[in-house]
């Protein structure tokens, strides 16, 4: 999923500061999941912001709505009366969901109340973790499931790079040291085989290098 | 004429088993605590979320006191710890918005700790008495949002 974080309240009004009607639109999807932008993240600050303007005497009206999903024209459709009623919208979806929205209402300014931060997984109660970074061309049946591009510290794909403490990373002890744990796993599944070969350099063309990705499926479209 | 003392509103938040217990037992004990406190039974303070929280500040109140069991006796385990968690999150975000994250507070009670929550309270009312009334009661009730 998409994992993300709200950005301060201060930062929020200042994003806001020249409306008087805001309509704070959260997203049930990953950012629901990870608690930063769904039904009850925006009542909370929706309260917050009612109060925070109150204390610094801004007319503010807070309107609150949460759709299913940001990134989907379908739902956000279901936004088009709040949106309509509303000086600005601040968003609580994910960058794709701020965008998607801003796309559908050019009328309007569209906020991102929050900071995106990378897909990821709930790795225990309370704590997120990035687990790919998008790379455009997937090695993890190279590497026993562990993503180097994302969990090294170095991308390294021919790692690991001779500098990790036990199993800790030396760029963060902190963290874990991607290639102990693929040299792990690795052994683990028979395949330790694999590290033999030398792997080329990835091409980063597929990645963010030369502007947003576009993927069409010709069989679905009409 | 006597200047008015300012007599804060506090929206007190005690779990059924410990502090609903020992204001009971206060009760029956006759030992008396400042009126002030609207006291709300919840099932634990593990079920209070930081909504709770930020909608009584929003409605007004001056104070809010959060009074589950005592850390290790949490009739639900750990639902007390959660609580001073989000109580600890709410109070971070009280500072974003610029409030006084003092008005906030939670205390752990046991069912036979009805004098220490008498004073648990006694105290609240006085530290929320020299912070002033709420900021927020005291620019005008607020507009009723629309929740859709
Ligand atoms: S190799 Fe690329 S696509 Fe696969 S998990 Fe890593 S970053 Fe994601
Ligand atoms: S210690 Fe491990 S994870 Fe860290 S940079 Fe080196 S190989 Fe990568």
């Amino acid at each position: 999923m998409i994992v993300a974080q709200r950005k301060s309240i201060p930062d929020l009004l200042e994003i806001i500061k020249n409306h008087k009607k805001i309509l704070v639109l959260g997203c049930g999807t990953c950012v629901t999941v990870c608690l930063a932008g769904g039904q009850r993240e925006v009542g909370i600050i929706a309260s917050a912001l009612r109060m925070a303007a109150k204390l610094k005497d801004l007319p503010l009206e807070v309107e609150e709505l949460t759709i299913e999903r940001q990134c989907d024209n379908v739902f956000i459709e279901q936004a088009a009366e709040a949106i309509e009623r509303n000086d600005a919208v601040l968003s609580f979806g994910c960058g794709a969901g701020v965008q998607a929205v801003a796309e559908r209402y050019t009328s309007k300014p569209v906020y991102a109340g929050l900071d995106t931060a990378f897909i990821g997984i709930l790795e225990e109660r309370g704590v997120w973790t990035e687990k790919c970074a998008a790379c455009g061309a997937c090695v993890l049946h190279q590497y026993g499931g562990i993503c180097p591009v994302t969990r090294c510290a170095k991308h390294m794909l021919n790692g690991p790079c001779s500098s990790s403490r036990e199993d800790r990373c030396e760029v963060d002890p902190k963290r874990q040291c991607a290639w102990q744990l693929i040299y792990k796993r690795l052994k683990e599944i028979g395949q330790l085989d694999r590290l033999k070969e030398t792997k080329p350099p990835k091409n980063r063309r597929l990645g963010q290098d030369g502007g947003y990705r576009t993927i069409i499926r010709e069989d679905h479209r009409i | 004429m006597k200047p008015e003392v300012f007599e804060p509103k506090i929206v007190a938040f005690c779990c059924h088993y410990c502090a609903y217990s020992s204001a009971d037992l206060a009760g029956s004990m006759r030992i008396q605590y400042p009126p002030n406190v609207r006291i709300i039974r919840t099932p634990c303070t593990g079920r209070l979320e930081t909504e709770y929280f930020m909608k009584a500040f929003e409605k007004g109140a001056d104070g809010v006191l959060v009074a589950g069991c005592l850390e290790g006796g949490c009739h639900f385990v750990e639902g007390n710890l959660c609580a001073k968690r989000r109580v600890n999150y709410t109070k971070d975000m009280l500072e974003e918005i610029g409030m006084e994250k003092e008005r906030l507070r939670m205390v752990n009670i046991s069912a036979a700790m009805a004098r220490p929550l008498a004073d648990a309270i006694i105290d609240m009312v006085e530290t929320v008495r020299k912070l002033g009334p709420s900021p927020i009661r005291q620019k005008g009730s607020l507009k009723q949002e629309n929740r859709l």
